[in-house]
């Protein structure tokens, strides 16, 4: 990651890295993660993009970075994903294979039953997720998009416990077993203890953060005593947390009383985050939580000591060991924080959505946090609005099974591709005819300079 | 032994060194011995002792070893639990005590040590589990059988895994080439009547997701953990929305694979035990095991995986070589795909009669850790995955007799061992030096 910019201070960690690289090679340094310290260190698991979350690129027009900048870049992904998305819907649509037959005689209405199967999805899918306009009043047309705050909840805690993780250069795909874990240790104050209101609600919390917490610095610790592979210890303790969430339903001191359902007790009433916009809306106390952890992480990140000593190990864990930063202790430190980040998401999810503990308590909520950090490109607000679309993108999903037929499933099409597209500018732009003059479509290909460091370190 | 030369400890017992260097003898003095196998091996130990031996229940466990199909009948192997359990236990202490000595000489544990170690306490935890059953007789033939057949996806994918990484590319996106090897090769079965033509979809299909793999991670040089696990929900998603729309809509005509059959070699398949595992398979089960030794050999015999692990161990230097880095990359990567794609193609032509959604059900990912457990070795994760295959057939074994293990432990096993592994119980596990890192000519 070599930066031309020398105000970056990301910069200055590299002292290994070429400065001054020809403009061509910035943008592909910039993606790749260069980062690796000889033997000593894993190489760092993330794109500089993801962790830094600045342009790729020197100074440059105004007009030049609107169009070519991450922003426009993130919009034309999700564009092209959303239009392969309704591709896919098309050509299993039943009017669009009736047309198809008489193609060539009447082209016309070949296409316009491709339009309206695309957008009839979709139109149903912002239904379900932002405005019903059927709605008989105001407060119903906008259930919807309460419904998507509701879901969007556990996956901005969760994408930011991911995103710090990126920032710091460690790949956490442990999302999903510390909202698991969280959602145990939550679920049990929850249901087992009698407490008076606030406290107990309280203590769910910080059950389910500690519960997070643990299991996510476990993983910390680990790797840092061990120099295990953060990836794949977090995908074995994902199923670890799952099969022991099952053990546990399995038991009788989870289950209700007189049930051998795997399925816990409904949460006691003084232990649920309150509905706060009335209860004609699932949206809980829990979604104001994440706002609180955004501002959290995003302090932590930028203006705290320790955020700084965490983008310096992701930066560079070589230079920052010899600047004086413990990198073990950074290691466990994110990793835990992560984790208490993914814990919020389980106590989201037992307190506030679901009020029991069932062994689906985390959906796919750990795995769809990955997708969210990387389009919200690891920076706290990007993560948080990522959060959002990948939540009116579930809460739309149903709407739109019910209503068109077309499967969920094309949402997880959709977000995969957003990510794709989003981790790799030089398609998009290309796709668009937006690369920069002198480049051709291959851009990312074409620079000299980028790795000369990339190599076996 | 000669960490003398790096680190000249106070106590240690001159220059000379024990026993005679040999290369492998070099290459470990390079790292001291550290207490971590010793202890562990204790640990476990102690373990067996206690719950297999003293814990240990008080019943005969039957082992039935033939099946009737077999030319010759062998006896059912009885052997009372709680004296099994006390004597493999005290014989793993004894082992366990072995490696302390050697420790405090200074040496590490011969590569024997572990191996014999871990078949022990499987062979203790085995007899303390099938002891412990309400029924305890269980067959040592199915077991195995069964544990090669539940292995046969795992050994393909993480061949792929073997073949990316050697390469310098890191494939988490073997779940995604099990999973659209499956789900192609149960459409185009159905729709051609013919298996084979299913088989060789598959290998397509994991060959078009390892392209995806490899153009984003080679070309646009995106981050390839980032693109692999995309990748799985991409397949995931991709998978379910044409189940959803396409395979349920007409079962008979998208969704309805003829099976391949088991291929019988005659006398042969009769012999017990390894009779039925090597010579009663399926197609997909003899090719597996054709991968394992060709990749093998491939890699460690041949100039092209001289050439293949240059690539994946210093592409600097192999550049310098001639030899063309990202194309190197790329289609070794496409054939990895290839191979877990007929790997995945096993869930619909052999195990189950059609295509459901998410039928991989997260072996992609045990594929993965089973070539970390084997080294990035073709031998070794063969090795691995049936260690797998057996956890996950003794999983539903043990269900069925009623044994007080909780399934979910049972479960829970492979994962655990693949933490301990990485975490450096069975040695250090090193990936190739240029794993996860892109190349751009410099």
């Amino acid at each position: 990651m070599s930066e031309k910019d020398p105000r970056k201070h990301e910069a200055d960690l590299h002292p290994d890295k070429p400065r001054g690289a020809t403009p061509a090679a910035e943008e592909t340094a910039a993606v790749v993660a260069l980062d690796t310290a000889g033997g000593a260190m894993e190489p760092s698991a993330v794109p500089a993009t993801a962790q830094s979350g600045k342009l790729p690129g020197g100074p440059d027009t105004l007009v030049r970075k609107i169009f070519t900048g991450n922003g426009m870049v993130s919009i034309l992904a999700v564009f092209l994903a959303l239009i392969i998305g309704g591709l896919l819907i098309a050509s299993t649509d039943e009017q669009v294979g009736r047309t198809s037959a008489y193609l060539f005689a009447r082209p016309a209405d070949f296409l316009t039953a491709v339009w309206n199967a695309a957008t009839g999805s979709y139109i149903a899918l912002f239904q379900g997720s932002i405005f019903n306009p059927r709605g008989s009043s105001v407060g119903v047309q906008f259930a919807p998009f309460m419904e998507t705050l509701t879901i969007a909840t556990p996956l901005i805690t969760a994408g930011l416990g991911v995103a710090l993780a990126f920032r710091a250069g460690l790949f956490n795909i442990g999302a999903q077993g510390q909202i698991i874990m969280a959602g145990i240790l939550a679920a049990w104050v929850g249901f087992a203890l009698d407490l008076p209101l606030g406290l107990h609600l309280l203590l769910v919390l910080v059950a389910g953060i500690v519960g997070g917490a643990l299991w996510g610095g476990l993983v910390g610790l680990l790797k840092a005593r061990t120099g295990a592979h953060e990836v794949i210890l977090t995908i074995m303790f994902n199923y670890i947390a799952l099969y022991f969430l099952r053990y546990l339903l399995n038991t009788p001191a989870f289950q209700r009383p007189g049930d051998s359902n795997p399925i816990s007790p409904i949460l006691d009433p003084n232990a649920v985050y309150p509905q706060i916009l009335g209860t004609q809306y699932r949206l809980h106390l829990g979604f104001v939580l994440a706002i609180a952890a955004t501002v959290l992480v995003w302090w932590l990140l930028s203006r705290s000591t320790v955020g700084f000593e965490f983008r310096a190990v992701g930066a560079n864990p070589k230079a920052a060991q010899t600047a004086g930063i413990n990198v073990s202790r950074s290691t466990i430190l994110v990793m835990a924080i992560a984790g208490a980040l993914a814990g919020m998401s389980g106590v989201a999810q037992v307190a506030g959505t679901e009020k029991v503990l069932t062994d689906g308590v985390a959906a796919t909520y750990g795995f769809d946090a990955i997708t969210v950090a990387l389009l919200g490109r690891s920076t706290p607000w990007g993560t948080f609005a990522a959060g959002l679309l990948f939540g009116a993108f579930r809460a739309g999903a149903v709407q739109m099974q019910i209503q068109t037929g077309t499967p969920i499933d094309i949402v997880l099409v959709v977000q995969s591709l957003i990510v794709l597209f989003i981790a790799a500018p030089p398609l998009v732009r290309a796709v668009f005819g937006l690369n920069p003059r002198r480049r051709k479509p291959a851009a990312a290909g074409t620079s000299q300079k980028a790795a000369a460091t990339g190599g076996a370190a | 032994m000669s960490t003398t030369a790096t680190s000249p400890l106070p106590g240690n017992k001159g220059p000379g060194s024990p026993r005679p260097d040999t290369g492998s003898g070099v290459a470990k003095s390079a790292k001291p011995v550290t207490w971590k196998t010793p202890v562990l091996l204790a640990l476990l130990g102690v373990v067996a002792f206690v719950f297999f031996g003293l814990m240990g229940p008080n019943q005969t466990a039957e082992f039935g070893i033939s099946t009737d199909s077999d030319f010759f009948q062998l006896p059912a192997v009885e052997v009372p639990a709680f004296l099994g359990g006390i004597v493999l236990s005290v014989i793993l202490l004894g082992l366990a005590a072995y490696a302390v000595f050697l420790k405090t000489k200074d040496q590490a544990a011969p590569a024997w040590l572990p191996i014999t170690f871990t078949v022990l306490f499987v062979a203790a935890f085995l007899i303390w589990v099938v002891g412990g059953a309400r029924t305890p007789s269980i067959s040592l033939a199915g077991l195995i059988a069964g544990s090669v057949t539940l292995a046969v996806p795992l050994v393909f994918g993480s061949l792929s895994g073997v073949l990316c990484e050697r390469v310098g590319v890191v494939n988490i996106a073997i779940e995604g080439q099990l999973l659209g090897g499956a789900f192609t090769a149960a459409m185009v079965a159905t729709m051609t009547r013919s298996p084979l033509l299913g088989l060789l979809a598959a290998a397509v299909a994991g060959a078009v997701v390892s392209m995806v793999l490899a153009v984003f991670s080679i070309k646009y040089l995106v981050n390839q953990i980032i693109v692999g696990v995309v990748l799985n929900v991409l397949v995931s998603g991709l998978t379910g929305f044409l189940f959803s729309t396409v395979m349920q809509a007409n079962k008979a005509q998208f969704n309805s694979p003829p099976g391949l059959d088991n291929i019988e070699i005659p006398v042969l398949s009769g012999i017990p035990i390894i009779g039925p595992i090597l010579f009663k398979q399926t197609l997909v089960g003899y090719l597996m095991y054709v991968a394992v030794i060709v990749v093998w050999l491939g890699l460690f015999k041949t100039k092209w995986g001289l050439r293949v692990r240059a690539v994946g161990e210093h592409p600097q230097a192999a550049d310098t070589m001639g030899i063309k880095v990202n194309a190197t990359r790329f289609w070794n990567v496409t054939l990895g795909g290839a191979i877990a794609g007929i790997g995945g193609s096993f869930f619909t032509l052999v195990a189950i009669d059609s295509f459901t959604k998410e039928i991989s059900g997260g072996r992609g990912f045990i594929a993965l850790a089973a070539l970390i457990f084997g080294r990035w070795s073709p031998i070794g994760a063969f090795f691995a995955a049936l260690l797998f295959g057996f956890a996950d057939n003794l999983q539903s074994i043990v269900t069925i007799i009623g044994t007080p293990v909780p399934s979910q432990f049972m479960a829970m096993l492979p994962y655990l061992v693949t933490v301990f592994a990485v975490a450096g119980l069975v040695g250090r596990s090193r990936p190739p030096a240029a794993s996860g890192i892109p190349y751009v000519k410099g």
